[in-house]
């Protein structure tokens, strides 16, 4: 097995823990820690493909992820605040009750 | 694959899998902390130092603790405590298993993984600081705007309106 490979695997694991975190967990919160979790097995994925690209001088995988951590940054905060207004609303941050638009 | 590679994935991935699997919220985020940390041991390990102390700062420093503020926020004591898993939790984890399984298929059967390491890159911050300077400079604004945005929009929307405070 190969070190690339390894990476990808290892890589694809935390893809789908996150994914069953964000699946299936209830609090809003965990959800979006779970997303997170996505985000970084990819930039994983860019960094692993980068270090065994043919030119890994070009900083092409290392720009991808700073560009990548910022917009995971950006999201973050934008959806911890959209968690706190509906937990204002709804006194809630269980998904399973959060099931109305209109309150 | 060497004994560091197999300790930090152990790490990573026991951190994660405890984030998304602890029923208390706090020892979640305690739990993500150390499988961020892993991440960025291992982009230190793939040559990506830069990167790898980004990670730390952004993550461990940053997500973490607005996460642990938000769940703070939130956490109101009710005499019965809210379920951690869904009702329909076991759908979610098929759906998750088959799509690690549909990965791990793609990159075994993949003959792109079976290149070598190339030589080891001479990065240094001066020329990450140069190229972001020179050829990324559009997304690098790009990218300052888009963050000013968000964050004044998550102040917006998460500003309590009712007790006048602007």
């Amino acid at each position: 097995m190969s070190s690339l490979q390894s990476y990808l695997l290892l890589s694809a694991l935390l893809f789908s823990i996150g994914l069953a975190g964000a699946l299936t967990r209830r609090n809003a919160i965990l959800v979006l820690i779970g997303i997170e979790l996505m985000l970084n097995a990819a930039n994983l994925n860019f960094i692993a493909f980068w270090r065994f690209g043919p030119t890994p001088s070009k900083l092409t995988g290392i720009m991808f992820v700073i560009f990548s951590i910022s917009v995971a940054a950006a999201e973050a905060a934008v959806g911890l605040g959209i968690i706190l207004a509906a937990y204002r609303h709804s006194r809630t941050t269980d998904l399973d009750k959060m099931n109305s638009l209109k309150g | 694959m060497t004994a560091i590679f197999l300790i930090l994935a152990v790490f990573t991935v026991a951190g994660t899998a405890a984030a998304m699997g602890l029923r208390n919220a706090v020892h979640c985020v305690l739990a993500l902390t150390v499988g961020f940390a892993g991440v960025a041991a291992l982009y230190l390990q793939l040559d990506a130092q830069f990167v790898g102390l980004t990670q730390i700062m952004v993550y461990v420093g940053a997500v973490a603790i607005l996460a642990v503020f938000a769940i703070m926020m939130t956490h109101s004591p009710t005499p019965v405590p809210m379920p951690a898993y869904s009702k329909r939790w076991a759908l979610g984890g098929v759906v998750a298993a088959a799509v690690f399984a549909v990965l791990a298929w793609a990159i075994c059967s993949s003959s792109a993984p079976s290149r070598t390491l190339p030589p080891q890159p001479d990065i240094s911050v001066q020329q990450i600081g140069d190229a972001l300077m020179h050829r990324y400079v559009l997304p690098l604004e790009i990218m300052g705007l888009l963050l000013t945005a968000a964050l004044i929009g998550a102040v917006v929307i998460a500003m309590d309106r009712k007790e006048g405070i602007k």
